[in-house]
C-alpha cells in the first residue's frame, strides 16, 4: 500500500491556489506583487530577509490570526527610528490582497486592518471578497483555508498541552470553516464561570445559566477534536513511508465519557460535573474540567514511544506526517487541499525525505509555500515548483534557465 | 478651528453612535447651514424630548406618557409579554407588525466579564409581572451571542415558579445579530415559529 495515493484520476479533485499576492504596509513590505501559477513555490534568502512574512501574509487569506498569532495592530509595517514618534498614533492599516483560482473560477480575496482615524473604535479586520465586505471570517474559511509548519512548532511535542489543543484546533478550522464560533464560546463562557466563582457570586441560576453554556460548547468542541482526531489517525497510522507512522488520541474527561455515551448524555454529566465542583474551583481559581484541560497524545507508531522521547528529527518527521494527513483529510472531506505554509521545512530533514515530502506534495496538487535559506535543498522538486529570491524584502522570480541558478543547486 | 458654541455642538455630536470627529463636524456644519429648516426645528425637538419622553414603569419602554401606549392598548393580548434586551429590538418587532402582545424590555443581557448582573437588568420587574398579571406565555427574544442566550437560561430559571409557558424566537437568528439588524420577514418567521425552551 502506498501511504500517499495520487487522486484517483476519476474524481478529480479541486483546485485551490493562490495565482496572484498583494501586501501592502505589511511588516517588512510597503508593496509587494507577486504573481505565481498553481505548482508549489519556493522562497530563499537569508535570514531576516521576509520571506517568513510572506508566508504569514498567506495565512492571513484563511481564518484565525495566522502563523504568527498576531495581534491585528502588529502587523503593519513598522518605520525605523527616526519615525518612531508618528507610530503613538496607533496601529498602522495593512492589507493582504489575492487572487485565488478556485477549479476554473477565480476569486478577489481580500483581508487586513481598516483605516480608522476615530480612536475610540477597536481595532478592526476587514474581509473582502470579489470586492463585497465579508461578514466574518468563517466567509473566507468558506473559500480558503491554510496548514503551516514554522520551526515555532519544532517543541509542539515538549511543551504545554495549550499548544497542541490550538495545533488540533487549526487542523479542525480547515474541516469545518465554522469552528472557531464554539471555541470561543467556550472560552468566553468559562471565562464568566471563572470571574463569578472568584466575586463570590451566591446566584445559583446565574451560574447554572453561565455552565450551561459551557457544557453545551464544551462537548460540541470535544466532540469534533475526538471526530477529527479520530479521522486524522486513520490516515497517520501506517508505516509504509519515509515519515513514521503517528498514533493519535485525544485524552481528556470529556472525550472518556463520549466514548460511552452520546453527547447529550456527555452535556448532562458535564453539566453535573461542573456544578458539583464550584466550591473547589473557587479555591483553585480556575475551572478543573473541560475540553481546555484536554491534550493531544503522539506515539511514534513503530517504536512505540511517546513523541516527546523522540529525537529533534523524529518529532518532525511525526508533524509533518500529521499535517500531510490533515491536508489530505480537507482533500477528501472538502474537495480541494488546503494551502500549504512550510517555514524552514529543510532543516531536519535528509535528502531521502525532502524528495519524498516535494512527492507527496506535488501528487495531492497542494500549493505548498516554502522558505529555506539555500536553494540546493529545493533541488528535487526541478520545474515542478517556482523560485523566488527575497532579499531586503524585495521579492524577484529566479528563472529556471537562469545560468546562476542552475549553478547554485 | 471654532470656538464657543460650535466647538460645543461638534464635540456633543461627535458623542453620538457612528459619529467620529470627522462627521461631527459635517453634521454641525450642515445644522448651521441649515438654521431655519433644521437646526432650530431639532433644538425644539431636542428640548422637548428632554422634557416628555420617560420611562414605562411597566415595561421599560420609552414614550412621553407613562404606561406607555402599548401597555395601555386594549387591542393588544396582556397574556403574552415578549422579552427584549433594548428599546431598539421592541421597535424592530413593532416593524414587522406580527407581534400584539406585550413587551418586556431588559436593559441589556447578563455578563459577568463586564459586571452585569441581574441586579442591572429588569428581571426582578419581568418576574413580579409574570406572578402578578395574567400572563400565560413568556417569549424569549434575547440575541443568539453567547451572553443572550446565557440570560434567555436565566431567566427561564428564574420563571419556573411562575405559571407560565416560557418560548423563544425560533432558529434563523444568526449569532450575534441584534434584532434590529434583521430585515421584518426573518423575525416574523422567527416570532411565527417561536418554540418552547
Ligand atoms: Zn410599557
Amino acid at each position: 500500500m502506498v501511504m500517499f495515493e495520487a487522486p484517483d484520476a476519476n474524481i478529480q479533485t479541486g483546485l485551490m491556489a493562490l495565482t496572484r499576492l498583494n501586501l501592502t504596509n505589511f511588516r517588512c513590505y510597503d508593496f509587494a506583487r507577486l504573481e505565481v501559477d498553481s505548482r508549489p513555490i519556493v522562497l530563499t534568502g537569508p535570514n531576516g530577509a521576509g520571506k517568513t512574512n510572506v508566508l504569514e501574509a498567506v495565512s492571513f487569506l484563511a481564518p484565525g490570526r495566522g502563523l504568527r498569532a498576531a495581534r491585528l495592530g502588529e502587523v503593519g509595517r513598522r518605520y525605523g527610528a527616526q519615525h518612531s514618534a508618528s507610530e503613538t498614533c496607533g496601529p498602522r492599516a495593512w492589507a493582504v490582497a489575492a487572487q485565488l483560482a478556485w477549479d476554473d473560477a477565480t476569486v478577489d480575496i481580500g483581508t487586513g486592518l481598516e483605516p480608522t482615524t476615530d480612536e475610540t473604535r477597536r481595532e478592526r479586520r476587514i474581509i473582502k471578497i470579489d470586492g463585497e465586505t465579508g461578514k466574518s471570517q468563517k466567509d473566507l474559511g468558506l473559500l480558503t483555508s491554510a496548514l503551516w509548519l514554522t520551526p515555532q512548532m519544532d517543541r509542539l511535542f515538549l511543551e504545554g498541552a495549550s499548544g497542541r489543543r490550538r495545533f488540533v484546533d487549526r487542523l479542525i478550522l480547515g474541516l469545518h470553516p465554522d469552528h472557531g464560533g464554539p471555541v470561543s464560546a467556550y472560552d468566553h463562557s468559562m471565562r464568566s464561570r471563572n470571574k463569578l466563582l472568584k466575586e463570590g457570586c451566591r446566584d445559583g441560576d446565574w451560574l447554572d445559566s453561565v455552565e450551561d453554556s459551557m457544557a453545551r460548547y464544551g462537548i460540541a468542541v470535544a466532540a469534533r477534536r475526538l471526530e477529527t482526531v479520530d479521522s486524522l489517525q486513520e490516515l497517520a497510522a501506517g508505516d509504509d513511508g519515509p515519515f513514521p507512522g503517528a498514533e493519535l488520541e485525544m485524552q481528556g474527561r470529556l472525550e472518556s465519557w463520549l466514548d460511552d455515551m452520546s453527547a447529550l448524555d456527555a452535556e448532562d454529566r458535564f453539566r453535573e460535573a461542573l456544578s458539583a465542583q464550584r466550591k473547589s474551583d473557587r479555591g483553585l481559581g480556575a475551572t478543573s474540567i473541560g475540553p481546555h484541560r484536554s491534550d493531544l497524545l503522539v506515539h511514534h507508531r513503530k517504536n512505540g514511544e511517546k513523541a516527546s522521547q523522540c529525537s529533534t528529527g523524529e518529532q518532525k518527521a511525526l508533524l509533518i506526517r500529521i499535517i500531510l494527513a490533515a491536508a489530505q483529510l480537507q482533500t477528501r472531506e472538502r474537495g480541494r487541499p488546503p494551502l500549504l505554509l512550510l517555514d524552514e521545512i529543510a532543516a531536519h530533514l535528509d535528502a531521502k525525505r525532502r524528495a519524498a515530502l516535494f512527492d507527496i506534495i506535488c501528487s495531492l496538487r497542494i500549493q505548498a509555500w516554502m522558505t529555506g535559506t539555500d536553494n540546493s535543498m529545493f533541488q528535487a522538486l526541478g520545474e515542478r515548483a517556482q523560485f523566488f529570491d527575497i532579499s531586503a524584502a524585495r521579492i524577484e522570480k529566479i528563472s529556471v534557465t537562469h545560468k546562476a541558478f542552475y549553478n547554485s543547486i | 478651528m471654532a470656538t464657543g458654541d460650535i466647538d460645543l455642538l461638534i464635540q456633543l455630536m461627535s458623542k453620538l453612535p457612528g459619529l467620529g470627529p470627522r462627521s461631527a463636524r459635517r453634521a454641525a456644519l450642515h445644522l448651521i447651514k441649515n438654521r431655519e429648516q433644521l437646526l432650530k426645528p431639532l433644538a425644539t425637538a431636542m428640548a422637548s424630548a428632554s422634557q416628555s419622553v420617560k420611562q414605562c414603569s411597566a415595561c421599560g419602554n420609552l414614550d412621553t406618557v407613562d404606561p406607555c401606549v402599548i401597555c395601555t392598548d386594549a387591542r393588544r393580548d396582556s397574556s403574552i409579554i415578549c422579552v427584549v434586551e433594548e428599546v431598539a429590538d421592541l421597535w424592530a418587532l413593532e416593524r414587522t407588525a406580527v407581534f400584539k402582545g406585550r413587551y418586556h424590555i431588559l436593559g441589556g443581557v447578563l455578563s459577568p466579564l463586564d459586571g452585569i448582573g441581574p441586579e442591572d437588568l429588569s428581571i426582578g420587574g419581568l418576574l413580579n409581572r409574570a406572578g402578578r398579571d395574567a400572563i400565560s406565555e413568556v417569549i424569549l427574544a434575547t440575541s443568539a451571542t453567547v451572553d443572550g442566550k446565557a440570560t434567555a437560561h436565566y431567566i427561564t430559571d428564574r420563571l419556573s415558579e411562575c405559571n407560565v409557558t416560557v418560548t423563544a424566537l425560533a432558529h434563523g437568528i444568526p449569532v450575534g445579530g441584534e434584532l434590529d439588524y434583521l430585515d421584518d420577514g426573518t423575525l416574523s418567521a422567527a416570532l411565527r415559529e417561536r418554540r418552547k425552551s
